[in-house]
């Protein structure tokens, strides 16, 4: 009798089709007998089904000295739960064929599970026993520790590594997001099974679950199968509140030495939030100046016409709590500083003049077109359906995002240009760069 | 979570571009696995071969009304003229700055501007050009492409540039990569004879001596229809892209200058080699193996498949040979793995790696891996673990069909290193025909350490080394 009830529970909320020439996928709102809500997209040309979901809660809820403790346990969750060792949960994944990922940033945990239709029931429940019952054996907490161990003693040398830990520290200086999921070689030592055992009972819970399915599945089915992954989890997280933060010592550049015959440079400053009203805006501004395509002024400048560097590009990254907007190159020593001059001088001319209409247009053009073509997988169309609600943009975000871009004029993107790249910018290069040194102030 | 993937193997191919992440992860997903077998998403493959010789490939996938259209020229860096190591790649950079009809900027203009995406990529054995697109986008992209088929041209003005550009690359890759470098002279010592032992990006010296007419004349021997397949996965019909292709392709000249690709082969390996190398930047030793071994193409029947399943259960995931063994059980490995890269016109190469734990020397590591090969060659193979890796293999099949992109490289990357289409839709059921007794007999035959080299990386830590690095 309950369980009839339960089923009767079940109900469709809402139904969105995107026009065909966009993307041809209807998104619907469903809500698990359990309660638990998810967006499914039904695609039946192959016999699969991608899960996607995040948890809030990354890895700024650990604690300073113990940074790197939500990595870790994200690392060791498949490595025994329930009534399986490592060895036969993992022959259980490999005998259905089944993919399960997990990772953590620093507001969220994310997980993705790709299975074939045939196997799902399996799938599900092998989720649900990493999600609620995870082992913590000391043999594999010392094993995965010393791979972390032996990843970050790599990265003490690896220009890219390091450059963009100076970068992120410097920007955040003691707060969570200066620290890089993966800890440091101090913290990760510290870490303790129980602090891992701590980090999933305050972070997996029902309250922030964010749940997305795209597959070869009727939404009843997917209502079942999300609640014998998640329908066992606390109610309500227990979650460390996280300040609200601005990217510090901007102006500034920092030079770490390291015997390279490339230097690796790491620049960025203030971005935008995801909800401000400006935020598309300073995405078509930010493609124009540096968005990592072939027709960017920072790849035409740096790359097309001097030689200086094989990649060159800059993205808007957006946090719970903060926003930057970051990029990066690498160039060989006796050029860096030609190369830095070049990105610096694009950025000050973007910000006082802004973007013409004509690259205003084609950026436009881009942006509305390559959305589609590149939710080409179950996967894919699954973890933007995931980032759509973590960003609390509406089921109809698909639908409204072509108008959200035409909305954008030229007196717009001027001024938002000058709003977001006016602030300056805080440079960490890892290399030996012929002429530069680290500095307080900067112009 | 991947953890144990720690490979060291240096991609043989290389982009144009490295900043579209999904186009990486697509490569890595094509690369985990060969070919597979028409599904549900795919209709019906069709081939055909023009007038001029140019081979069509149509993979329908009527999932979303998109195309992607990739052209495949069958000529890579082991068809460099000695000395001229990097000049397939250089030029795929220079086939981007325009021709008579187009000048440089226009293609990928036209193609950003529907929001398409476009890149390019080179191997030993092929060069390759794509763009994905909305569907009705398709007979423009390709316009372009038959235009800079045989329409390049050429000033210093615009090559010199380019080739700061692939030194900035081969430093990004190689140089400041001392992994990669490990790669190189691994590959280096395990071809003696075939060009394959060269690196795809060339070497750096001879790369900086790489000109206009070097780029051209390549070009103008190896670029023509008679030597490019086009494979267009998506939304369209097999008669209605061969329309098309017979519209613009179909008007090129057959190019006399490309005949069928004869390479120096190997002579019989007879010496166990190894090598090490020292870099100041080494915090973590590895040590990698490569053997040589037969590829798809060059493969008696069953054989390749034989050593794709062989390097699936010694090396991938948490409950292979190595893993296991090493990581888990002995604990002398913080990572440990196989892979076997199948899809080569010549020979090709089986590898395995592994990173020593604290305290644990490479030789001690060395020598675990060499027990647990011994094992395999001595007792065989579980039914169990057969059966894991063969379910594996064929799911990656299926799931490659959920990506058009990753269909379009499967197929091109197979049609261009000696496959047929008929090969390429029946390898799940090769793989399902593979016994315990092939893939013993597999690592009985190739994994002989005298047809192999073993590369140790090491920490140099000579006074020198700051200054040499």
């Amino acid at each position: 009798m309950t369980r009839l009830v339960a089923c009767l529970a079940f109900a469709l909320l809402a139904f969105f089709a995107v026009a065909p020439a966009a993307l041809a996928m209807t998104i619907e709102k469903i809500v698990s007998p359990s309660g638990i809500q998810a967006w499914l997209v039904r695609e039946h040309a192959v016999p699969l089904v991608a899960l996607n979901f995040a948890f809030h809660g990354g890895s700024s809820q650990d604690d300073a000295d113990k940074a790197g403790a939500a990595n870790l346990a994200t690392d060791l969750l498949d490595e025994g739960a329930g009534e399986f060792d490592g060895k036969a949960y993992h022959e259980r994944l490999e005998n259905h064929a089944i993919d399960l990922r997990f990772r953590v940033g620093r507001d969220y945990f994310r997980g993705s599970l790709r299975t074939l239709n045939e196997h799902r029931d399996e799938a599900f429940d092998l989720l649900n026993l990493a999600l609620t019952k995870p082992r913590f054996e000391a043999d594999a907490v010392e094993r995965v520790r010393g791979q972390e161990l032996a990843g970050l003693r790599r990265e003490t040398t690896n220009p890219n590594n390091l450059a963009s830990r100076s970068w992120w520290s410097t920007a955040f200086p003691g707060h969570p997001y200066g620290r890089e999921s993966k800890g440091t070689l101090e913290t990760v030592p510290l870490i303790t099974a129980d602090d891992l055992r701590d980090y999933v009972r305050r972070v997996f819970a029902r309250n922030e679950l964010t749940v997305s399915i795209v597959g070869d599945i009727d939404a009843e089915t997917a209502g079942k199968l999300i609640d014998r992954a998640f329908a066992g989890l606390p109610k309500k997280n227990d979650l460390k509140p996280v300040a609200a933060a601005s990217p510090s010592n901007l102006g500034r550049r920092i030079v770490i030495d390291v015997n390279v015959p490339q230097a690796v440079v790491t620049f960025g400053g203030q971005g935008i939030a995801r909800h401000d009203p400006d935020f598309m805006a300073a995405y078509i501004v930010n493609h124009i100046l540096g968005g990592g395509s072939f027709s960017s002024r920072l790849y035409k400048e740096v790359r097309e016409k001097r030689g200086l560097a094989y990649g060159v590009s800059d993205h808007l990254v957006w946090f719970r709590r903060a926003a930057v907007v970051i990029g990066g190159t690498a160039t060989r020593g006796d050029r860096t500083a030609d190369a830095l001059k070049v990105i610096e001088h694009e950025i000050k001319r973007m910000a006082e003049s802004g973007p013409i209409a004509d690259e205003l247009n084609e950026a436009k053009a881009f942006i509305k077109g390559s959305y589609a073509l590149s939710l080409d997988t179950s996967g894919k169309i699954a973890a933007q359906l995931t980032q759509i609600q973590i960003d609390d943009l509406g089921i109809d975000y698909i639908q409204r995002r072509n108008g959200l871009i035409d909305g954008v004029t030229i007196a717009d993107a001027k001024r938002v240009a000058k709003r977001l790249y006016s602030g300056g910018l805080l440079v960490t290069i890892a290399g030996r760069p012929k002429g530069l040194t680290s500095s307080t102030v900067h112009e | 979570m991947g953890r144990n993937n720690q490979g060291c193997k240096v991609p043989i191919v290389i982009f144009r571009q490295n900043v579209f992440l999904a186009v990486a992860a697509m490569l890595a997903a094509a690369l985990a696995a060969p070919a597979l077998a028409a599904g549900k998403a795919a209709g019906n493959v069709a081939d055909f071969t023009l007038n001029n010789g140019l081979e069509l490939v149509v993979i329908p996938d009527h999932r979303a009304p998109v195309v992607t259209h990739m052209i495949w020229y069958k000529v890579g860096a082991a068809d460099e003229t000695p000395g001229k190591s990097g000049l397939a790649h250089f030029l795929e950079h220079l086939m981007f700055k325009g021709t008579a009809k187009h000048p440089a900027g226009q293609f990928s203009r036209a193609v950003s501007h529907v929001g398409g995406q476009e890149n390019a990529f080179t191997s030993y054995d092929y060069t390759g050009y794509y763009q994905r697109v909305p569907s009705e986008q398709l007979k423009t992209v390709m316009e372009f492409e038959a235009d800079r088929m045989t329409g390049l041209r050429l000033t210093d003005e615009i090559v010199l540039p380019e080739r700061d550009v692939i030194l900035e690359e081969q430093n990004q890759r190689v140089r400041n990569n001392p992994r990669a470098r490990l790669s190189e002279q691994v590959d280096a010592a395990l071809f003696l004879n075939h060009p394959y032992g060269k690196p795809v990006i060339g070497w750096r010296h001879e790369m900086e001596q790489l000109s206009r007419d070097d780029a051209i004349g390549f070009y103008r021997h190896f670029y023509g229809p008679n030597g490019a397949m086009v494979v267009i996965a998506g939304d369209i019909e097999p008669q209605a892209a061969l329309n098309l292709a017979q519209e613009t392709y179909g008007k090129l000249k057959r190019r006399s200058s490309i005949v069928p690709r004869r390479r120096a082969q190997e002579p019989p390996p007879v010496a166990v080699r190894s090598l090490t190398l020292a870099d100041p930047r080494v915090e973590q030793p590895i040590m990698q193996r490569s053997y040589l071994v037969p590829s798809s193409n060059t493969a008696k029947q069953g054989e390749s498949e034989a050593l794709e399943v062989l390097a699936h259960l010694l090396g991938t995931g948490n409950n292979s040979r190595l893993y296991r063994g090493l990581v888990v059980d002995k604990h002398v490995a913080v990572s440990s793995g196989a892979w076997y890269d199948g899809s080569a016109l010549d020979m090709a190469r089986l590898g395995l790696y592994g990173a020593p734990r604290q305290g644990v020397t490479l030789p001690q590591l060395e020598a675990a891996i060499d027990s647990v090969i011994a094992e395999v060659i001595a007792k065989g193979v579980t039914p169990e673990e057969l059966e894991r890796a063969k379910t594996r293999l064929i799911a990656d099949a299926v799931y490659a069909h959920d990506s058009q992109a990753s269909m379009a490289r499967w197929y091109g990357e197979a049609l261009a290193t000696g496959s047929t289409v008929n090969d390429i839709e029946h390898w799940p059921d090769r793989i399902r025909a593979v016994t315990a007794e092939q893939v013993q007999d597999a690592a009985r035959q190739w994994l002989d350490k005298r047809r192999s080299v073993t590369g140790y990386l090491i920490k140099d830590t000579s006074p020198q080394a700051e200054k040499r690095s």
